[in-house]
């Protein structure tokens, strides 16, 4: 069949297609736009995690409620966990690297992992400089807790931005503080004219281009998603009527009493996030939610949010 | 081209875009700007007042998960085998194949197309790629193709157009563009690239199954 088929339309002129250019990598984060990305540390967790309808799945050591109580220093995982998972799913597999360690993100694009998140859940490697992340083909995520931060990232080479809120502690506030004060500043930055997008370039740390750009789409140039304390279907509906993109849940699921069920019912509160009526019915029966943590108890230095710059 | 008499659906068609998950806000604005009226759907009343369906990209599990929990899945393939014309990217075209390869073992599509379509054929994200793509019955050069975790087209049955093909290193050329009757499908993304001619070819055919639709009753 194939000879016929190129006899009868044509090739690709030009030769040689281009892999890891920023479309590509932006393009990729577009494709989980409405969809919810899950926290799992083993391949059983990933396959409860592909069942219920993630569009994605982030393979970790532990997960951030377990690296709050364990303590001592969170890396990028065992490469075997992460082949693990991979060959679990056939949905894309997300990975963590240090902030500033760029061997781990060499290492975890060379096991094939989708999308690399430089995670301020994990111990930072360098307190000054984030990875360069143009000097990679597999594409990345970074958290933000405001308009400056998400900027500067971008500015790296992040591809996707998540709203960092405070993870591992199934209190969503935080993540609805960084959520709003990023969507504030861009509302700020449209109502500027282009004098002033110079002084706002220079207050917001961030290149000028970059704020530019944003002042005239009213949006990041990238896919913004919301992470942090989402632990319930109201939760991940919550983020979403605020501008989410879509969520991350990291230990909401599987910290809970019935993993498969919440996991689902998040997905569905995703998609249809202004709908009472299906946020209501997925909320039902889903045993116990994680705990939580109170954020305004948190030791400063327990809070992953201050990491990264 | 057509007649002013009065608004139809052949002058101003609605074009439904299935937004349970993935990259519908492009798709919208590609219809927008190819002269559709565009909607989201995610639910059968929403459905039946489309005269066609784009079925955008993301994750096809996904999708293909919330279309059966919210009753969506036997309705639109009601609509396809009634000729609604519908249009995939992607996981779209992977939603639109009648059999797939790769896929979950449960996993389900609306089917339409006679082929096979692999999932993720061209491999993971870091093998993603652009390309330009030569695709019959776009005119002005090629399109620009953004390949990601891509499908390819494994096999066509007989009524089955191949538009256009990639060669993909040692596998061979592969079809990543075809198109049956009303129902068209690519492998990559067009909604991603600003280029609206694949969104206009697909505004054209729905505009036509309107005009037969109307000649018809």
């Amino acid at each position: 069949m194939s000879s016929e088929l190129s006899s009868t339309s044509a090739q690709v002129p030009g030769g040689n297609p281009e892999t890891g250019t920023a479309r590509v990598k932006r393009g990729m984060a577009e494709q989980l736009k409405g969809g919810v990305i899950m926290d799992v540390v083993t391949p059983e967790e990933a396959k409860i995690a592909e069942d219920a309808g993630a569009v994605a799945v982030m393979a970790l050591e532990r997960v951030p409620a377990d690296i709050r109580k364990d303590g001592g220093v969170a890396r990028m995982s065992d490469p075997d966990m992460i082949d693990g998972i991979i060959s679990a799913v056939s949905i894309p597999v997300m990975a963590k690297s240090r902030i500033g360690h760029f061997v781990e993100a060499q290492v975890l694009q060379s096991l094939g992992v989708d999308y690399i998140d430089e995670s301020e859940v994990l111990t930072p490697a360098d307190e000054v400089n984030h990875s360069d992340k143009w000097a990679f083909t597999t594409p990345f995520v970074c958290g933000a807790t405001n308009l400056g931060e998400a900027l500067r990232r971008i500015a790296e080479g992040a591809a996707m931005i998540r709203s960092k809120g405070e993870a591992g502690t199934g209190n969503v506030v935080e993540a609805v503080r960084h959520l709003r004060q990023i969507k504030n500043e861009i509302g700020r930055l449209r109502a500027l004219d282009n004098h002033e997008l110079y002084a706002a370039a220079k207050e917001l740390r961030a290149p000028y281009e970059l704020v530019k750009e944003v002042a005239e789409l009213g949006k990041l140039p990238v896919v913004l998603f919301s992470a942090g304390g989402v632990a319930t279907p109201a939760d991940a509906a919550l983020m979403r009527q605020l501008g989410a993109e879509g969520v991350f849940v990291g230990s909401g699921i599987f910290k809970s009493g019935d993993p498969a069920k919440r996991a689902a019912a998040i997905v569905k509160a995703t998609t249809f996030y202004d709908d009472p009526k299906i946020i209501a019915d997925a909320s039902r029966d889903l045993g116990e939610a994680m705990v939580g943590i109170n954020c305004d108890t948190l030791p400063e230095a327990e809070r992953y949010a201050n990491r990264g710059w | 081209m057509s007649t002013h008499s009065k608004p139809s659906a052949a002058d101003h068609p609605v074009i439904g875009v299935l937004a349970l998950q993935g990259d519908v806000r492009e798709h919208l604005a590609a219809l927008a700007g190819a002269g559709a009226l565009a909607r989201p759907v995610r639910r059968p009343d929403e459905l039946a007042e489309a005269d066609g369906l784009v079925v955008p990209g993301g994750e096809s599990t996904t999708m293909a998960k919330l279309a059966v929990a919210f009753g969506l899945l036997e309705p639109l393939r009601e609509r396809i085998r009634a000729g609604m014309p519908a249009y995939g990217s992607c996981a779209g075209m992977i939603m639109l194949a009648d059999k797939i390869l790769d896929g979950r073992d449960d996993q389900e599509t609306i089917g339409g197309i006679d082929m096979i379509v692999r999932r993720n054929a061209f491999g993971r994200q870091n093998e993603s790629f652009e390309a330009a793509v030569e695709m019959a019955g776009i005119d002005g050069g090629p399109v620009e193709g953004l390949f990601i975790r891509a499908p390819w087209v494994e096999s066509v049955g007989a009524g089955v157009e191949v538009l256009a093909t990639v060669r993909s290193g040692e596998s061979g050329t592969h079809p990543v563009a075809v198109r049956q009757g009303n129902l068209l499908a690519t492998s990559f993304h067009p909604e991603l690239t600003g280029d609206h001619r694949v969104h206009e070819l697909f505004v054209a055919m729905v505009r036509a199954a309107a005009r037969c639709a109307a000649a018809g009753a």
